[in-house]
């Protein structure tokens, strides 16, 4: 990728498209591991910071005169030609950065919810964030060794998850698993892409 | 009785690099991608510590705003600004900023992402 000298030979560089994938879940659920399993690179840490006042999101009795609070987002980086490249973002774990969040998902093609079977309680906030947005999105059941296997209609009913929401089985540690969770994402969106564009779902026939 | 305490807090330090500014000249997206020649190295010398860094990691490889806020160790908003002061001044040119938005420019986009997945 020699754009410094096409750029003094005065041809126009090429443009570069980039893409992410939002990876979301509640603290310790696996996010950054999912990540890192198919990053080119280890995962890097973006740090954005907020005053207590500002936001009103930070519990400052809890942090006594601290006035700023720091907010850390894992991601990741596929290089997947000269001119495309898809990123990876894990949100913050901790649900009160909500706020973050939005800055994430803005012109995201999709989401993840990793849900961790152990404590699907963690995974409510996650996903009620996402029932009300408009960014296709799918559930990755992150199974953990020794974790407790519910059905995944279980995890539906246990989760009131959409039925027009995918689900899908994972092991946030292993690539290929990692990548049929991503293919997952884009195939979600590109199907909800079709379905807007008629106006409706397709599978709402008569 | 000390001095009485600022209202900005300690957000002020961070921003000390940007000249006390929060507020990008334009808003750029955290994935948007940026690139540097090697013309523009040179200029950003005169730029100062920090500009002069990201030029040279954006020469080396497109990378994105998020990626130069990790490396430089610069919090989010504050690589914002000097990215967008760069881009302002031309020493960095800004790939992708706009969402794509028509129907055929978004799923050729989601068609590229998934034939990448799948080859990886």
């Amino acid at each position: 990728m020699d754009f410094a000298s096409s750029e003094r030979a005065g041809a126009q560089p090429r443009e570069i498209t980039s893409a992410k994938i939002v990876i979301a879940g509640g603290f310790g659920v696996g996010k950054t591991t999912l990540v890192g399993a198919v990053s080119e690179i280890e995962p890097l840490t973006t740090e954005a910071l907020m005053t207590s006042a500002g936001q009103g999101v930070d519990d400052a009795s809890k942090v006594p005169g601290k006035e700023t609070t720091t907010v850390a987002m894992d991601f990741g980086r596929i290089t997947m030609a000269d001119d495309l490249i898809l990123y990876l973002f894990g949100t913050p774990g901790q649900t009160r950065f909500w706020f973050m969040w939005d800055e994430l998902i803005r012109g995201a093609v999709g989401a993840a919810v990793l849900v961790d079977t152990r404590r699907i309680a963690d995974a409510f906030a996650p996903l009620d964030y996402f029932e009300n947005r408009h960014l296709p999105y799918i559930v990755a059941l992150n199974c953990f060794d020794g974790a407790p296997r519910y059905e995944p209609d279980e995890v539906r009913e246990a989760l009131a998850i959409p039925s027009h929401v995918p689900m899908v089985l994972c092991d946030a540690r292993h690539r290929e698993s990692v990548k049929q969770v991503l293919v997952h994402v884009v195939e979600h969106a590109m199907a909800t892409l079709v379905a807007e564009q008629s106006g409706g779902y397709p599978a709402v026939v008569g | 009785m000390g001095q009485p305490q600022d209202p900005r807090g300690n957000l002020v330090r961070p921003y000390a690099v940007t000249r006390g500014r929060t507020e990008p000249r334009r808003d750029i997206p955290i994935e948007a991608v940026l690139v540097a020649s090697q013309a523009a190295v040179q200029e950003a010398r005169f730029a100062g510590h920090d500009k002069y860094r990201i030029a040279i990691l954006c020469e080396a490889k497109a990378q994105s705003l998020a990626e130069l806020s990790a490396h430089t160790r610069l919090p989010l908003g504050v690589a914002r600004v000097l990215v967008a002061d760069m881009v302002a001044d031309g020493l960095l040119s800004l790939h992708s900023a706009a969402p794509k938005k028509g129907f055929t420019e978004r799923m050729d986009l989601l068609e590229r992402v998934l034939s990448g997945l799948r080859k990886l």
